[in-house]
């Protein structure tokens, strides 16, 4: 992109706009901050847009230890270990939410964050003033004085079937929590954790691709051309993540 | 490549500027058909790319230009008296453009490629001078030696010069037409093509029994374009060449890199006589009878990786089978574009991406993205190997040293 | 006070795709031209690598490339009687920002309108008599212009875009394979139809069955490589299912950043100023002539720039804010019904039935925003409404747009959202479950207005917009009635479970439907009830052009950009043949 210097303007432009008065002065004056075009914009070297990969093996970016141990928990429980697949925790779904915390999504800076805060009709929408990092720092410690008061101890401790039942009360909003409704709480980490189950493992959940592989789904393939009309075929691609996959290495 | 890519509208309107001054000097016919020849001359010449710095005034020189000894400054060339060449005379002029030496007779640097403008007749070379005299002088002090020691040493060049300088215009070849002499005339003088795609000796003079057979240049692979049907132009059509030369596009390629701007600021304006003849030239070119090598076997672990990897990263624009879109997506299947000796341009613009130039007949000026940020150097080296093993195209495997070094070498820049 | 900038011919206020084709007409013209556009410059390459842009969390769930609410949104309410609440994120629809628009991220789908749209109320007043027509207590309008003159713009944008299709009336031939209830088309697509998936296969035999007319849905996805009028080159269409929500990485969308900025931004008469966010329109004293723009530009400086044409071409949402904001026109008043600016807000009407399969694998993540095969006999007026209790209808397709599982993952209702039982129903029904779509109508009401909020202001201190909406009754009768045609088709393809979604109820602004927001500066040849004539200049600021979906007076069971992209043609033909003619005048 060029800023534009001279005014080299005027050899193609029309005087027929003039309808009387206003006569178009082109000397140049001011030149504004904003980013001027002309012409087709330079390329830059290793210009590019990706977003920033995690890194699992980092401590927690906003979690504290206790806190990751219960969304671990919550985790484990709304995609459980089966034949199917591994579990939301082990898939790396807690590492997820962590980051997304860490990042733009955790403090709604890209939202319309301006009051007044009112409650409106369903239709309006979420109205909460409480940002992600908020609602998930006042839900956890909220989760765990429920359970400490109902089952003497913290989420993390209790028996699966025991956190199944407070998980499913907090869906229907019948688990009275401290300071966020249970409703906003569960959807916001039953929306993270599935988006950490099923996102690119480039942000931390979803590990080896685990939840692709097990509905079938190829991932970040950009070429269908030779398939699209390969009509009620079972395909079995191995899936392909930004990151890369397996097939690419060098084999021997 | 330092140099900033001119927008051509802002070349197109600095070169109308310059015929408005043209015009109010210009005294009869004659000089405004002197002065109009010199002016598609000095495009046929591209002086601007290098004598004109982005933004800067036409020809009051500050391009930079990255040589393997160190920066050289193209100099002021517009009739200011005190920082262009408004003291010279004609043949101060001439005695540059045939014997590489400046008035009081210093040696210019091989920058300025007098060992092709030497080929370039006096009647044009006056024309050119005419034309120049009639810009704008502009004061703009260049600075043109900005090598270190002891290359800034111009005395250095009377070696360089003996060993690399075959001075004297351009003679015909009486076996041949007009049209190949003309074109013979263009590539080998004004075009200077050889400037580019001739490989160097180790002092930077051409090779000349390599003429035309390909070179690196700032990081990037001047193709061979000799008539080799591998990897030269052999299985390009006349009409493909004059294609390329005039849009920057043809059912194999998109002209990218420093050849995107010489496209640009140069050959979208040769006429169609000219860029006839430089198709008849070079398809006259030598290499007609090479031989291509063998390709790697597809078994190779090389070619299984790379294949996988251009299936999920290149098939997308460049098609599964290597056909690539005609003006939009470089064919890679059977083509002398990824044959090269060199494969310095297919790494560089893997992993840095590129713009491909744009003219007015093809203004798309698509964008290869770049893949230093996701793939590997073995990824690159065995993507790039499988694309010059597959379709017909059979060259050297890229190793990942050599997509290592030009990682760091584009980074530094 | 903004500083002043030296004055120029025009200036495009958007550079969408009605921006940029106006600027790339006015500039042609040899008019200089600078278009100003609040986000950045989008580059396909940079923006939309292969290997960033397939990521279903950045681009699908955390819009990437909408407007950012902080920087502009809206308030909404279903009624006068509620207090409007902003939209703190995107739901229903989506904005974009960045030159290219929203066109960088839509699916694609590009239709023309029907003849009869063109005089929606006349046409229905002359089949249905005036009492029918009053009886649906709707806001209906001409839109002051007809087919003929629409046509050779709609030909004109399908060229620039390289449209995929085929025609189902050539110059009042019917066509083989085409859509028989098209208006009579001039030309055939630019680029024949894409390859069709098994869905939308699936869905064509049946309807056939059924004595319909499937057709392939007219795409902005190329189907090979095509180069348009312009010069400007695209490649062809992948199906690689990262495409409503997503830029493209191959050229095959067709946008304003592939098929017409790169031949524009190249000509010495155009300059483009990107984020730059234009405040108002500037008026003389007299409110009768334009006088430029004022813009704020990255770093909070303000400038006036001054030009002898203004074209606002900045989407539905903002063309209609930018006039309030400027006070052009007289703000609409929904109880007096008086005034212009904001009139007839309308929407679409999105209805599906869902099909679940045991025995069928649709790979569903193989597609695009605009590959599908659709009928149209129950779309607009192209059924007899005698009776129904309504007008309108839809336009009913499969369109398998890819199924990146975030936000794709069909379980039957009844499944928990989540544990054991949950995983097994994803598993089982990811590849064999299907949707047809029927993208209904949605006509004016009284009720339905845009307005500036009272309560909520942007982060400039100037109001957001207020968007005042809710369907009427006669769409929610056309949506059960179009939902229920939709299932008779689906109940042949014998699916072991079908679930019908008509559209019910208020109007929600969580759950998205299509960013298909019309009306608001609508167009027509009565300025007592529309804001432009049918060129797009505003009555009494004849130097003023309001380009955009901001013009419909209502919207017929359409996706609306090849309607937009006719509009914006139309309107630049007008100014380069009519109004440079006689400048400041109204076009006679």
């Amino acid at each position: 992109m060029s800023e534009k210097s001279t005014p080299v303007r005027g050899v193609t432009r029309r005087q027929v706009l003039t309808s009387g008065a206003a006569a178009v002065v082109l000397t140049a004056s001011g030149r504004a901050s904003a980013v001027t075009i002309d012409g087709t914009p330079q390329w830059r070297p290793f210009d590019h847009n990706a977003a920033d990969a995690v890194d699992p093996s980092q401590d927690w970016q906003f979690f504290t230890a206790e806190e990751a141990a219960t969304v671990e928990a919550i985790t484990e429980r709304l995609i459980p270990a089966d034949e199917l697949s591994i579990s939301g925790r082990e898939a790396g779904c807690a590492i997820f939410i962590d980051r997304q915390l860490a990042g733009f999504f955790g403090t709604s800076e890209r939202l319309y964050m301006q009051g007044p805060f009112v409650n409106g009709t369903p239709e309006q929408g979420d109205q909460s003033a409480l940002i992600p990092r908020q609602r998930y720092r006042v839900g956890l410690a909220a989760l765990d004085d429920y359970c400490r008061r109902q089952h003497q101890a913290r989420f993390a401790e209790l028996p699966g079937e025991s956190q199944d039942e407070v998980l499913s009360g907090l869906e229907r909003g019948e688990v009275p929590l401290e300071g966020i409704e249970a409703k906003e709480f569960f959807s916001l980490v039953h929306q993270n954790t599935m988006e950490g189950f099923f996102a690119d493992p480039v942000y931390g959940g979803n590990r080896d691709m685990v939840s692709w592989r097990m509905i079938g789904f190829p991932g970040a393939r950009y070429d269908y051309r030779d398939y699209i009309e390969k009509h009620n075929q079972k395909l079995d691609f191995e899936p392909l993540s930004i990151a890369g996959r397996s097939g690419w290495r060098t084999q021997g | 490549m330092k140099r900033t890519l001119l927008t051509l509208s802002a070349v197109g309107l600095a070169l109308y500027a310059s015929l408005g001054a043209v015009l109010a000097h210009a005294q009869g016919a004659t000089e405004y058909d002197q002065v109009e020849k010199g002016r598609y001359l000095s495009t046929l010449g591209d002086c601007a790319a290098c004598h004109t710095a982005p933004g800067g005034k036409p020809f009051a020189g500050g391009v930079a230009i990255n040589t393997p000894f160190g920066k050289l400054v193209a100099p002021n060339i517009t009739p200011d008296d005190e920082t262009g060449l408004g003291k010279w005379t004609f043949d101060d002029f001439q005695r540059v453009m045939s014997e590489g030496r400046g008035p009081g007779g210093y040696h210019l640097y091989g920058a300025m490629p007098y060992t092709a403008y030497t080929k370039v007749s006096e009647e044009d070379n006056r024309a050119i001078w005419t034309y120049l005299q009639t810009l704008d002088p502009v004061d703009h002090l260049v600075v043109a030696n900005q090598l270190p020691f002891p290359f800034n040493q111009r005395f250095t060049l009377w070696g360089w010069n003996l060993l690399n300088f075959d001075k004297g215009e351009f003679e015909p070849n009486p076996e041949k037409s007009a049209e190949w002499n003309r074109g013979a005339y263009l590539v080998e003088g004004l075009g200077h093509c050889g400037t580019c795609h001739t490989p160097k000796n180790l002092i930077g003079g051409d090779k000349s029994s390599q003429f035309l057979e390909g070179s690196v240049v700032d990081d990037w692979y001047a193709p061979d374009i000799t008539a080799d049907p591998h990897k030269g132009i052999g299985a390009w059509s006349e009409q493909d060449l004059v294609d390329y030369l005039s849009t920057g596009k043809n059912r194999f390629d998109i002209a990218s890199g420093p050849m995107a701007e010489e496209v640009e600021h140069s050959s979208q304006y040769w006429n169609e006589d000219d860029l006839r003849a430089v198709a008849t030239y070079l398809k006259d070119g030598r290499n007609a009878d090479a031989q291509a090598p063998t390709p790697l076997a597809a078994e190779d672990p090389r070619m299984v990786s790379g294949g996988e990897i251009y299936a999920d990263r290149c098939a997308g624009c460049h098609t599964p089978n290597g056909a690539g879109v005609e003006g939009l997506f470089p064919r890679l299947a059977d083509t002398a574009l990824v044959n090269g000796d060199s494969a310095a341009s297919l790494m560089r613009v893997v992993l840095a991406g590129s713009r491909a130039g744009a003219t007015d007949a093809a203004p798309t000026a698509p964008s290869m993205p770049a893949f230093a940020w996701n793939l590997s150097d073995e990824e690159i080296s065995n993507v790039l190997t499988f694309v010059r093993n597959t379709w017909g195209n059979a060259a050297a495997p890229v190793s990942p040293s050599d997509v290592a070094e030009m990682r760091e070498t584009l980074e530094q820049h | 006070m903004p500083t002043k900038l030296p004055a120029t011919d025009a200036v495009v206020v958007g550079l969408g795709w009605a921006g940029a084709i106006i600027a790339n007409e006015l500039v042609d013209e040899g008019l200089d031209v600078i278009g100003f556009e609040r986000g950045p410059w989008r580059d396909t390459a940079k923006d939309f690598n292969i290997a960033s842009v397939p990521d279903e969390l950045r681009y699908n769930a955390r819009q990437e490339l909408m407007l950012r609410t902080a920087q502009n949104t809206c308030t909404m309410r279903n009624d006068v009687s509620q207090t409007a609440l902003p939209m703190r994120s995107w739901g229903s629809f989506h904005p974009g920002n960045g030159t290219g628009g929203a066109g960088n991220h839509w699916a694609g789908i590009t239709f023309r309108f029907q003849p009869e749209d063109f005089r929606l109320h006349s046409h229905l007043t002359e089949r249905y008599g005036r009492q029918a027509v009053e009886a649906a207590n709707l806001t209906l309008q001409d839109w002051g212009t007809d087919w003929e003159e629409m046509e050779p713009h709609y030909a004109s944008f399908e060229r620039v875009a390289g449209i995929s299709g085929k025609a189902g009336n050539l110059n009042g031939t019917l066509q083989e394979g085409g859509n028989p209830f098209e208006g009579a088309r001039s030309i055939e697509y630019p680029t024949p139809p894409l390859k069709q998936p098994y869905g939308p296969t699936l869905f064509a035999e049946a309807a056939r069955e059924m004595g319909y007319h499937p057709f392939p849905v007219p795409s902005a996805l190329v189907s090979e490589g095509y180069t348009n009028p312009l010069g400007v080159t695209m490649g062809p269409c992948t199906f690689c299912g990262f495409c409503t929500n997503y830029g493209c990485a191959n050229y095959s969308k067709a946008s304003a950043i592939t098929t017409v900025l790169p031949a524009l931004i190249r000509k010495p008469n155009f300059t483009a100023k990107t984020n730059c966010e234009v405040l108002r329109v500037t008026l003389d004293p007299s409110g009768t002539r334009a006088t430029g723009i004022v813009y704020i530009d990255a770093s909070g400086r303000e400038w006036e720039q001054p030009a002898e044409l203004v074209i606002v071409a900045a989407f539905t949402l903002e063309n209609a804010r930018l006039m309030l904001l400027s006070g052009v026109g007289e703000p609409y008043d929904p109880i007096t019904q008086r005034g212009t600016t904001g009139r007839n807000y309308a929407y679409q009407t999105a209805n599906s039935v869902q099909l679940f399969f045991d025995d069928k694998n649709f790979n569903p993540f193989i597609g695009a925003g605009a590959v599908g095969m659709g009928i149209d006999e129950f779309n607009n007026d192209n059924f007899d409404h005698t009776g129904l209790g309504f007008f309108g209808g839809g336009s009913i397709r499969v369109t398998p747009i890819g199924a990146a599982p975030i936000a794709n993952r069909p379980v039957p209702p009844g499944t928990p959202t989540w544990g054991k039982e949950w995983k097994r129903a994803t598993v089982d029904n990811y590849l064999s479950t299907m949707s047809i779509g029927c993208e209904a109508s949605s006509y004016s009401q009284r009720g339905n207005y845009l307005s500036l909020d009272p309560n909520y202001s942007d982060r400039l201190g100037r109001p957001l917009l207020r968007m005042t909406f809710d369907f009427p009754e006669n769409d929610l009768r056309m949506a059960q009635y179009c939902t229920d045609r939709v299932a008779e088709i689906a109940r042949r393809m014998n699916p072991r479970q079908m679930v019908e979604k008509p559209m019910k109820g208020h109007w929600n602004s969580g759950p998205y439907q299509s960013s298909h927001v019309v009306g608001g500066f609508v167009m027509g040849s009565d300025p007592s009830v529309s804001s432009v004539n049918k060129y797009l200049q505003v009555w009494d600021v004849p130097n003023l052009f309001v380009v955009g979906a901001s013009a419909f007076p209502q919207n017929p069971g359409y996706n609306p950009t090849g309607t937009v992209g006719a509009l914006a043609y139309k309107a630049a033909d007008a100014i380069r043949r009519l109004y440079l003619k006689h400048p400041g005048e109204m076009i006679a």
